[in-house]
């Protein structure tokens, strides 16, 4: 038998009984655009988390202090609890560690805000103005955090574009304007640009104080919650982090690792982590659609043994005139392998509308991805293959005599 | 042509063996028309399926233009049935949604036959079967039974057969119809020199055929020439 002939056979087959083999395509049709929506969906999360922890700086350490619990310590995990960093700490990072470029202590702490009678209970950071650039911040207006404010323990604030709004209103002009927290007054000499929403508590809600102010009327104490670090190089900071921990525990006096009173955070880590969940997401999301292509191929199943028992007659026919086993078996594979195909074909069309869509209404990012696309072909001709194989083995396989004596 | 010698067929089922042919010699000639007759349960639709290459003997030959096939495999049996033999069926089994042009190629689709040369041979089948050329666009079951069985003739003409084996071929007829497809037979081994083989139960059926075998018990119980042939 020739390939075209194959090719006519299987398309007078199946479009003799249309609502049928269209019922089944729909079977694969569900499968592999669901397959597609979904991963897509996954790989959407694991793009928007990875660009959300970067946006909190590149190439960060994060120096917390507590966290790393050796038998006997007391010291507690938890920032703000804690209290074994000091912007000396910071100041000493900068100065011995080679490949560090920039440090930015900060004390931070939640205290309510009050602005011409409306309050918000927000983040109220102290910091240096190190910070912007260790931190990926950029202003939207005015001027960040000044060295000369922190000599001068300068009552001043930068805001966060949503502590903004939520204390003056959408979009209102700010600075120059003055706040109180805990009863201070502080005056706003800057807005940040927006970072947009984030996983991790959004980074837009925050208020920026100079570091020495926070201390002495926050806080109320010379220690820091936090040092950002940035390392020079992507490729230097395992190193850094190392150099940073022995670095600090000689300044600490702690003689045993174990016993450290500060944890390292590296943001490579936790990238790495979150990718992880992403992709752990996306393979449920993934495995969860499989199980509707899983059930399309056994609809196809289905519809081929139906077939081979509605065409017996046929079949032993085929035989009588000289059709051999290889050719009823590739005949009826064809067809079973066609309407995978051709359910892939719309499937792939379908979940890639539906990808689209879902981004463009701005639900979830979505990310089509090539090898995805490809899979879900490959996916669903081999599904035709597989679950064809056991009815065109059967139709082979009939004895010509019973076949055409069938009633 | 054909050469049957001591053929035996036994069909085992558990423990109880069926002898359904016991030891059947016969011998037909290229050209010749043939009716093999015998009540159900003789033996002949077993006869048929053997002469026919869709099963083997237990025991005994049968050679097929000079070939013997008693001993050959599913697949090759398929290539004889191919090339030297063209069935009528009872219950025609045409593919009912396919045109009739097509349901004549597709022994030719098996053959790997170029489609314009497929097209050429199945239409003189066609002429030769005694259909005319404004139905061969026509679904199969858009016709009557007399043509419906004219085309499955058609089809069993297309690879130019050694042998044409119709089994009860006017079975599903009324007997005019009947009258006419059996005229097609004794014209195609008239005129063309085609060998036939008729397999019925019927004797007014089987009278149209030159020579008669008649069957019973799986043995052959007569074997002679039709003295009064019925000619249409």
């Amino acid at each position: 038998m020739k390939t075209s002939d194959l090719i006519e056979e299987t398309y007078i087959a199946l479009s003799a009984n249309k609502a049928r083999s269209g019922l089944t395509i729909l079977g694969i049709v569900i499968g592999i655009s669901s397959v597609i929506t979904m991963v897509s969906i996954g790989q959407g999360a694991q793009a928007a988390i990875e660009s959300n922890i970067q946006s909190i700086g590149s190439n960060l350490l994060i120096v917390m202090p507590g966290a790393q619990r050796g038998p006997g310590t007391q010291i507690s995990s938890g920032r703000g609890e804690a209290r074994t960093l000091t912007a000396g700490d910071a100041e000493a990072i900068t100065e011995n560690i080679f490949d560090v470029g920039a440090t930015a202590p900060e004390v931070s702490g939640r205290y309510q805000v009050v602005a011409k009678g409306k309050n918000t209970n927000t983040s109220v950071v102290g910091t240096t103005p190190e910070y912007p650039s260790v931190r990926n911040v950029e202003m939207a207006e005015g001027n960040f955090i000044t060295a000369q404010n922190i000599k001068s323990l300068s009552k001043v604030a930068v805001l966060g574009p949503t502590a903004r709004d939520d204390l003056f209103g959408e979009g209102a002009d700010a600075i120059g304007q003055s706040i109180k927290i805990r009863g201070m007054e502080f005056r706003i000499i800057g807005i940040t640009e927006t970072k947009g929403g984030s996983g991790f508590g959004s980074q837009d809600d925050m208020i920026f104080v100079p570091l020495s102010s926070a201390q002495k009327f926050l806080s109320g104490n010379d220690y820091v919650t936090t040092i950002n670090v940035q390392v020079s190089d992507s490729n230097m900071m395992a190193s850094a982090q190392e150099n940073i921990t022995s670095l600090l525990l000689e300044r600490h006096r702690i003689s045993n690792p174990s016993l450290a009173d500060f944890s390292i955070l590296n943001q490579a880590d936790i990238i790495a982590t979150a990718s992880s969940v992403a992709e752990t997401l996306t393979i449920l999301l993934g495995a969860i659609a499989g199980i509707s292509l899983l059930v399309g191929g056994i609809g196809i199943m289905n519809m081929m043994l139906t077939t081979v028992t509605e065409r017996t007659r046929e079949i032993g026919l085929r035989k009588a005139i000289g059709g051999k086993k290889k050719d009823i078996n590739l005949q009826f594979l064809a067809e079973a392998v066609m309407l995978t195909f051709l359910g892939g074909l719309v499937g792939v069309l379908l979940g890639w509308t539906a990808s689209f869509v879902i981004s463009y209404f701005g639900i979830l990012g979505t990310r089509i991805s090539a090898p995805s696309v490809f899979l879900a072909f490959g996916v669903s001709a081999l599904i035709g293959v597989v679950f064809g194989y056991y009815p065109a083995r059967k139709a082979a396989n009939m004895s010509p005599i019973d076949a055409l004596r069938y009633e | 042509m054909i050469q049957a010698e001591n053929i035996n067929k036994t069909y085992k089922s558990g423990s109880v063996e069926f002898e359904a042919l016991k030891g059947v010699s016969f011998a037909i000639d290229k050209g010749e028309f043939v009716a093999i007759m015998g009540p159900s349960g003789s033996g002949k639709s077993t006869l048929m399926h053997i002469l026919g290459c869709l099963d083997t003997p237990t025991g005994g030959k049968y050679l097929l233009d000079h070939k013997d096939v008693s001993e050959l495999s599913d697949e090759e049996l398929a290539d004889v049935r191919r090339e030297k033999i063209g069935f009528v069926f009872q219950t025609f089994n045409l593919l009912s949604r396919a045109t009739v042009l097509r349901n004549v190629t597709l022994p030719l689709v098996y053959s790997g036959l170029p489609k314009p040369e497929r097209k050429k041979i199945a239409g003189e089948a066609l002429k030769s079967a005694g259909l005319d050329d404004e139905y061969f666009e026509h679904k199969s079951n858009e016709l009557s039974g007399g043509q419906i069985q004219r085309v499955a003739i058609a089809r069993a003409l297309v690879n130019n057969p050694a042998l044409i084996l119709a089994d009860e071929p006017t079975g599903n007829l009324d007997t005019k119809t009947g009258e006419i497809v059996l005229g097609t037979f004794q014209r195609l081994n008239k005129e063309e020199g085609r060998t036939i083989i008729l397999i019925t139960h019927e004797k007014e059926i089987a009278s149209h055929a030159r020579r008669i075998i008649f069957i019973k018990d799986g043995q052959i119980v007569s074997d002679s020439e039709s003295h009064n042939q019925k000619m249409i």
